[in-house]
């Protein structure tokens, strides 16, 4: 399929805010079928005095479509090398960092330790090092762990539509693939060199997973790059655009805020929690079907409050070092986490507010006969 | 604007041609409705008695040809009366349709996704008939229908849109032009089908049985204008409840 | 000579041609489709197309319909 995913740049996007009254952000809150202009109202700084119905709208939506349950993942670092050089990162290529690549039977041996733990959806994150770490790897991984796993996600460096259908098959689920930042500007600003400084290949990664077949592609935002605003209405432009187009695909989309990490990057643009917020209730409100994910960069104090009101997969237990599992001093993490809890004590404040912990979903086992 | 494989059309009514009581009336009904496409059949001359040839009344300058492939009860049967619809002159526009009951003619899945994905291949412009089955309309994108063309409710039932929580589903998924078929009874069924964001209708049964044809045919036309108008200000949005302005309640964890 | 005309026999004056046919059916031959033993015929072809005994003929034309 050639099509690729255009979207209006940043100052056009602030437009829609500019004519939004509290009425708009009334009805959008209500609609049936929320259309862009919808989402603008839920973003808009108008809606902030309706951050409580947002809420509650949010949260009755959430468990009509999902039931009262949140489902918990942990990610598994592979490697911390990586080629590019992004201002953010803690696995920026100029950072003084202990580097590490997990061998394979180190990476099962993590894995193993997180399936002991009780999980069965688990997240392969690695830095971008084609050398290093490719897709030969991550499909010889699959096949060690798909038979131990219920879903198999990789958060890895941009792949071809043909590498993902060959992961696809070794039993791989899902992709992740943030754009971090969909303002044009301040993408070119903090993406210094490396292969990520080509915004339009990045821009067209979620469209390659999901052509490939993948069961769910999970798009997102770094938030504190550019205006959280603009950046939920482009998130929720390619969301649209992605469903369009792939209506085979389930899609998540992910909130990480900026968290301190080595380079000592502060956030271009702060996005407070009463922001972060708003943005998951207006993304639900617009789309009741998207899986929404809320990682451990943010606070226990945060993560259990929010619970029930929007998000439906929560990460839990989470080290971003590559080895961290099984040593718990490994160093060089990606960002520091800010919920240091282990997955029961998650499970235990989920139980507490009423909702059910679920560790599985699917079996990556069922997709091994397709095509 | 409503473009259907970059054809533009600026009436969203499509008219049918069949169970007028007249070729007098017919065209006339038609010059009323204000529509750009209308829909033919095609069957066996009949050698004792050949009428009039529709081909001498319609003014192929006017209207758009959609020949269907109606009586058709398999994929087979349709490709064939889709290439003699094309050797007679019909253009590459296509009404598929494949209808193997015959006591509700409703429209073969299966075989109209077959039938779709080779006449796409040999270049015709389909717009197949289909059930109201939002994943079938994906299927039929899927292989390259230029448009689709859910039934509101059987053919010549004039029930209306029985079919609307499947044809809302439909509409907000469609890559093409959703055009509602079938079972519009009353302009008041066309007028809801375009508020629900239907880009067109097709009407025949309706309008050829009415009483005056030539003013059901008006009363549709402004129907679906205003079934559209109302859609494109922002209508289809039914409040559930009212908005109350409440405290900063179940949110005090925030800081 | 006879032919098979849209399932009925019919009796035809030996060489005619398709288009000599379907004028005398009263009927206006660019408007009319012919299937000449499973084979659409095109329309540019009708006035040399000569008819053979036995032929299995189909001649088609819009009607109306919805």
């Amino acid at each position: 399929m050639n099509i690729v995913f255009d979207y209006p740049a940043f100052d056009k996007l602030h437009e829609y805010f500019h004519t939004i009254e509290r009425a708009d952000v009334d009805r959008a809150l209500f609609s049936t079928r929320p259309g862009l202009k919808d989402l603008a109202a839920l973003l808009s700084p108008a809606a902030e005095e309706c951050l409580p119905a947002m809420a509650r709208r949010s949260a009755e939506i959430t468990e009509q479509r999902f039931g009262r349950v949140i489902q918990l993942y942990a990610p598994l670092y592979l490697s911390s090398v990586c080629c590019n050089r992004c201002s953010y990162c803690g696995f920026s290529v100029d950072n003084q960092i202990e580097r590490r690549v997990l061998s394979l039977d180190e990476a099962e041996a993590e894995a193993f330790i997180l399936n002991e733990r009780g999980f069965s959806h688990i997240l392969l994150v690695s830095g971008e090092a084609p050398k290093v770490m490719g897709v030969d790897f991550f499909e010889s991984l699959a096949l060690r762990l798909k038979d131990k796993f219920a879903s198999l996600s990789i958060e890895v460096q941009p792949l071809t539509t043909a590498e993902y259908a060959r992961l696809f098959k070794a039993g791989i689920t899902s992709v992740a693939v943030y754009q971090e930042t969909y303002d044009r500007q301040i993408y070119e600003q903090v993406h210094l060199s490396g292969r990520k400084c080509d915004q339009q290949y990045r821009l067209a990664t979620p469209a390659r997973a999901a052509s490939a077949g993948m069961r769910e592609v999970g798009i997102g935002a770094l938030l504190g790059l550019a205006d959280w605003r603009a950046e939920g209405l482009a998130l929720g432009l390619h969301l649209a655009w992605l469903r369009k187009q792939f209506w085979r695909t389930a899609f998540t989309v992910s909130f990480p805020r900026i968290r301190p990490a080595e380079g000592g990057f502060a956030a271009l643009q702060p996005v407070s929690e009463k922001n972060l917020s708003q943005m998951i209730f207006a993304l639900r409100i617009f789309d009741p079907d998207v899986g929404l994910l809320l990682s451990t960069r943010e606070e226990p104090r945060y993560r259990d409050g929010m619970i029930g009101l929007g998000s439906t997969r929560y990460s839990a237990g989470s080290c971003t070092a590559p080895g961290g599992y099984l040593d718990p001093d490994s160093a060089g993490e990606q960002f520091a986490v800010g919920d240091h809890r282990s997955l029961d004590q998650v499970c235990s404040a989920i139980r507490a507010r009423g909702f059910e912990p679920v560790r599985k979903d699917w079996d990556s086992m069922f997709q091994q006969h397709a095509a | 604007m409503l473009t259907i494989a970059g054809h533009k059309f600026s009436s969203r009514l499509f008219g049918g041609t069949g169970k007028f009581s007249s070729s007098e009336i017919m065209k006339k009904a038609l010059d009323a409705s204000g529509c750009e496409m209308i829909t033919v059949a095609l069957r066996r001359v009949n050698l004792n008695d050949p009428g009039d040839d529709i081909m001498s009344i319609i003014d192929r300058k006017r209207y758009l040809l959609l020949p269907n492939t109606s009586g058709a009860r398999d994929a087979d049967e349709a490709i064939r009366l889709a290439r003699f619809a094309r050797a007679s002159g019909g253009g590459d526009w296509l009404k598929l349709e494949v209808t193997p009951d015959p006591r509700t003619l409703l429209p073969d899945p299966v075989e109209t996704l077959r039938a779709t994905e080779v006449l796409v291949k040999e270049g015709f412009i389909v717009l197949p008939y289909m059930n109201a089955d939002p994943i079938l309309a994906l299927r039929l994108q899927d292989v390259g229908a230029a448009a689709v063309m859910p039934l509101g409710s059987p053919i010549g039932t004039n029930q209306g849109i029985l079919t609307r929580f499947q044809i809302e589903i439909i509409i907000e998924q469609a890559r093409v032009p959703v055009v509602v078929d079938a079972g519009l009874g009353a302009p008041s069924h066309a007028a809801l089908a375009m508020e629900m964001g239907a880009d067109a209708v097709l009407v025949n049964t309706a309008i050829a049985v009415a009483g005056d044809p030539v003013i059901m045919a008006q009363a549709f036309a402004k129907a679906v204008e205003a079934g559209r108008m109302a859609y494109e200000s922002g209508l289809g949005r039914q409040q559930r409840e009212s908005m109350a302005s409440s405290p900063q309640s179940g949110l005090e964890f925030l800081d | 000579m006879e032919i098979i005309c849209n399932s009925e026999p019919r009796q035809v004056a030996e060489g005619i041609s398709l288009e000599k046919y379907i004028l005398d059916l009263d009927l206006n031959p660019n408007t009319v489709v012919a299937e000449y033993n499973g084979q659409i015929v095109r329309r540019e072809d009708y006035a040399d197309y000569i008819m053979e005994e036995g032929a299995i003929l189909e001649l088609i034309r819009f009607v109306g319909g919805g």
